[in-house]
């Protein structure tokens, strides 16, 4: 029998009156890997920042292996070989991935010895399979790489309990395939894993025991065996009624956005977009498949005018827009939600109300004269807290101090909010829980019944299947075709996400 | 003639260099020190009491760096564990340093000392023209020099720089990886102001050498600003740095060669070109990306989030 690594009793932490811990209860084996399941919210990412020692506990004890312990800082919780990898990533953006790496790396002198540790980096890097520049500045990174640089920075330490906090939320799920063999390994070596995911596949296929947390507080911690899809998601999730999808037949016949022959370069001069042809119809959702980094960032970046192609034409409504002064016009009627939700979806420092307001600010909705209305502008966050159901804490709160699925939700209700003609969608579930982001589709559903058209670019594909009502597939910067969900199977999808025709 | 102006232009820049390196390293840790002005001063003042009374030149510079070193930390406290407003703090410290270096000083204006005395480097100081101007100057200007490379080889290659760095980039990664953010920040803040002081003794122990009410002159605002316009790169610095002080160097030769231009509008010329021509260096070099550490002038709150 497995001993108890950590225990953790009676823990209570709460924000500025808000209670997002509650009386939390978990026990960790060595060599398990303990899914915490939740709704956005429910408190997980608090619970684990208590663990590294981010957060101090306002009451509630710790034990690692029956000591009772006090960890007062990150560097307790590295001492004690708790190590984590954060849902907003701890990177330091300015500098290489080379350096980034080596604050997590023992360095036993006090120069820096460059030879010696790139030759090490890299060989690190050779092992998890990953082609990056190690001079590269990490905000040069993509993502899912960034996600990587931080997994790597988890790995290479030696911790006894790694801490995973939505790791998968931004792989591909080949990437996550791979990241569980790591896992697997780790947790032969007798390490215990504690592990964060609103990917229901995944916890059903990984976790040794979930543990569910409800509003802050533990509900209940079941064995592999006891748990099936079904009712892990009743118990988390706190508003019962089910959503059942409605999608009303349609017949499409106004071509509403035509992009033709679009080449886009990216900043190292590689293609990103070559020679993409794609048509959208009025009210259609049109659903894009393909592994990330296929050129799906610049799609969405070039619709929304974040970009601009080198050649090509994009055609709205029969007029062409590529370079015209039209553009503004037409921009202002695209919803964006875009990939990287907390450099590009929010104003952080702002509160929640003002960040549903963001790009209609202006309108006569939400002003008197030249001052905003606040009465009306609360009017409007009430409804849109209400519908999505987003938690924020208390009153007023920053965005930033929102959980993360929670941000998602803000963005999503400020896009939708406006009756766009358009709307580009990246990854729009992304660490959203599976309630809310049933919750999504319907409203994508709702809006497509209202006209508006939608690109919905993801790698989930029973999303995929679910809403959309054509797919086409992204491959290199190319369309590879276009399939319908209906008669489509997975196999088939995956073969031309893979470039085979 | 070129050779008296390149010696003018490095005894000139010489206290502005020793203030910017401070400011990059106390900015670097996430700190903004609008005091350096101040803390000049402060240094200028106990660098010239501290020799006037024990006689050494070497004792005068102790204290300098240390005196000034403890008021920047004083800053450093309020930023890290009061959570203050950096600027308004940096402000105080300068309006500080200015009225007690002025009250205290009273005893010091018009005493003589003997300053800092020409070093000739053999061999070196015979190159013909800039030889004897840039190898036959006063241990501080070789000491500004070699630190210009040791700060930026410490910043860059070893592991204290890496942390430093670290914690004025985002603090929140710095602290995750057990790196105690507070600590940094209080060094750095100590030795940048630490430097800055020693900037202010360079006027007094070796520029002039005489103690002046305000002898600083504004010389500290154009190393906080030279810090931006070098990108935070010491190197950087030091050509803004010269630069200033060859303005200074010809603006001072024009004034003695009796020109017509009022005397005020020649002494304003260094200020307004070197940040003129920093503007432009830095538009060309930045493109869209700056180089400023992204924490910088935030108050890190380990309870907050990024
Ligand atoms: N530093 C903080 N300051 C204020 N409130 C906070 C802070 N950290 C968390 N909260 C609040 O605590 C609640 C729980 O947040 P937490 O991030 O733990 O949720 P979560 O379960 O991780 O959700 P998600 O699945 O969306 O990541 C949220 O309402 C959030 O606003
Ligand atoms: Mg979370």
């Amino acid at each position: 029998m497995s001993s108890c690594i950590l225990k953790i009793e009676n823990i209570t932490k709460s924000f500025a009156g808000f209670i997002a811990n509650k009386n939390v209860n978990l026990e960790i084996f060595e060599g398990e890997i303990h899914t915490i399941l939740g709704e956005n919210g429910a408190g997980k990412s608090t619970l684990m920042n208590i663990l590294t020692g981010l957060y101090r506990p306002d009451s509630g004890n710790i034990y690692i292996n029956g000591t009772r312990v006090n960890i007062k800082s990150p560097k307790d919780a590295l001492n004690y070989k708790i190590g984590m990898v954060h849902q907003h990533f701890m990177l330091v953006n300015n500098i290489s991935v080379f350096e980034n790496l080596l604050l997590s790396m023992k360095l036993d002198s006090f120069v820096i010895n460059e030879r010696k540790l790139k030759s090490k980096v890299k060989e690190i890097l050779r092992e998890f399979e990953l082609d990056i520049d190690i001079e590269m500045p990490v905000w040069k990174l993509s993502i899912g790489q960034q996600q990587w640089v931080e997994l790597i920075k988890l790995l290479i330490r030696d911790s006894k309990i790694l801490i995973l906090d939505e790791p998968t939320a931004v792989l591909t799920p080949q990437e996550s395939e791979f990241l569980f063999t790591f896992l697997t390994k780790l947790k032969s070596q007798n390490k215990a894993i504690i592990f964060i995911s609103h990917k229901m596949k995944e916890v059903m296929t990984l976790s040794d025991k979930v543990t569910i947390l409800k509003k802050g507080e533990t509900v209940k911690t079941l064995n592999r065996g006891e748990f099936d899809e079904q009712l892990l998601a009743e118990l988390m999730i706190s508003n019962k009624e089910h959503l059942k999808l409605e999608k009303s037949a349609k017949v499409f016949s106004k071509q509403i956005l035509k992009i033709k022959n679009l080449n886009v370069k990216n900043d190292k001069g590689l293609s990103d977009l070559s020679d993409f042809s794609l048509e959208l119809f009025e009210g259609e959702i049109l659903g894009i498949a393909g592994i990330t980094g296929n050129g799906q960032k610049a799609l969405a970046e070039v619709l929304t005018g974040l970009k601009k192609p080198l050649s090509g034409q994009i055609i709205v409504n029969d007029q062409d827009i590529t370079y015209s002064t039209s553009k503004s016009k037409y921009i202002s009627g695209i919803a964006h939600i875009p990939e990287d939700r907390k450099t590009m979806g929010i104003a952080p420092d702002l509160s929640v109300d003002e960040n549903l307001i963001l790009k209609n600010y202006s309108s006569d909705k939400f002003t008197n004269f030249f001052f905003l209305n606040k009465e009306k502008i609360k009017q409007n966050a009430r409804e849109q807290i209400e519908k999505y159901s987003i938690k924020m804490g208390y009153d007023g709160i920053p965005v930033r101090l929102l959980s993360g699925g929670n941000i998602q939700k803000v963005i999503i209700a400020r896009e939708l909010s406006e009756n766009p003609l358009i709307l580009v969608a990246l990854y729009p579930t992304r660490g959203l829980d599976v309630g809310s982001a049933e919750y999504v589709h319907q409203v994508i559903l709702d809006s497509r019944e209202k006209g508006m058209s939608t690109i919905l670019i993801s790698e989930d594909l029973d999303e995929l299947l679910k809403i959309s009502d054509r797919i086409a597939v992204m491959f290199r910067g190319k369309n590879m075709g276009y399939l319908s969900p209906e008669s489509a199977t997975k196999t088939e999808i995956g073969l031309l996400m893979s470039g085979k025709k | 003639m070129i050779s008296i102006i390149i010696d003018a232009t490095i005894r000139a820049g010489t206290s502005i260099l020793y203030a910017t390196l401070g400011e990059i390293i106390i900015e670097r840790s996430g700190i903004i020190n609008l005091g350096i002005e101040g803390l000049m001063l402060i240094g200028a003042l106990s660098g010239f009491y501290t020799t006037y009374t024990t006689g050494s030149l070497f004792l005068g510079v102790i204290s300098a760096v240390l005196i000034a070193g403890i008021a920047g930390l004083i800053h450093g406290i309020l930023c890290t564990y009061f959570k203050g407003n950096q600027i308004v703090s940096g402000l105080a410290l300068t309006m500080f340093g200015i009225g007690i270096t002025a009250v205290l000083g009273k005893k010091m204006v018009g005493q003589t000392i003997e300053g800092f005395k020409r070093i000739e480097i053999p061999f070196l100081s015979k190159i013909p023209v800039i030889g004897n101007s840039i190898f036959n100057q006063d241990i501080l200007v070789y000491l500004s020099i070699v630190l210009v490379f040791v700060i930026t080889f410490v910043l860059y290659k070893t592991v204290w720089g890496l942390n430093l760095r670290t914690v004025g980039e985002n603090p929140y990664a710095a602290d995750v990886a057990g790196i105690n953010v507070t600590a940094y920040k209080l060094w750095a803040t100590f030795i940048g102001s630490g430097l800055a002081g020693l900037g202010g003794a360079y006027l007094s122990l070796a520029y002039t050498p005489l103690w002046i009410e305000n002898m600083s002159a504004g010389r500290g605002w154009i190393a906080v600003a030279l810090v931006i316009f070098a990108s935070w790169s010491c190197k950087r610095a030091l050509f803004g740095a010269y630069f200033f002080g060859g303005i200074s160097a010809i603006q001072l030769r024009l004034q003695a060669m009796g020109t017509t231009i009022s005397a005020h509008i020649l002494q304003m010329l260094p200020y307004i070109f070197t940040i003129v021509v920093l503007i432009i260096a830095t538009i060309k070099l930045e493109k869209g990306y700056s180089s400023q550490p992204e924490s910088l002038g935030l108050v890190y709150d380990r309870e907050d989030r990024k």
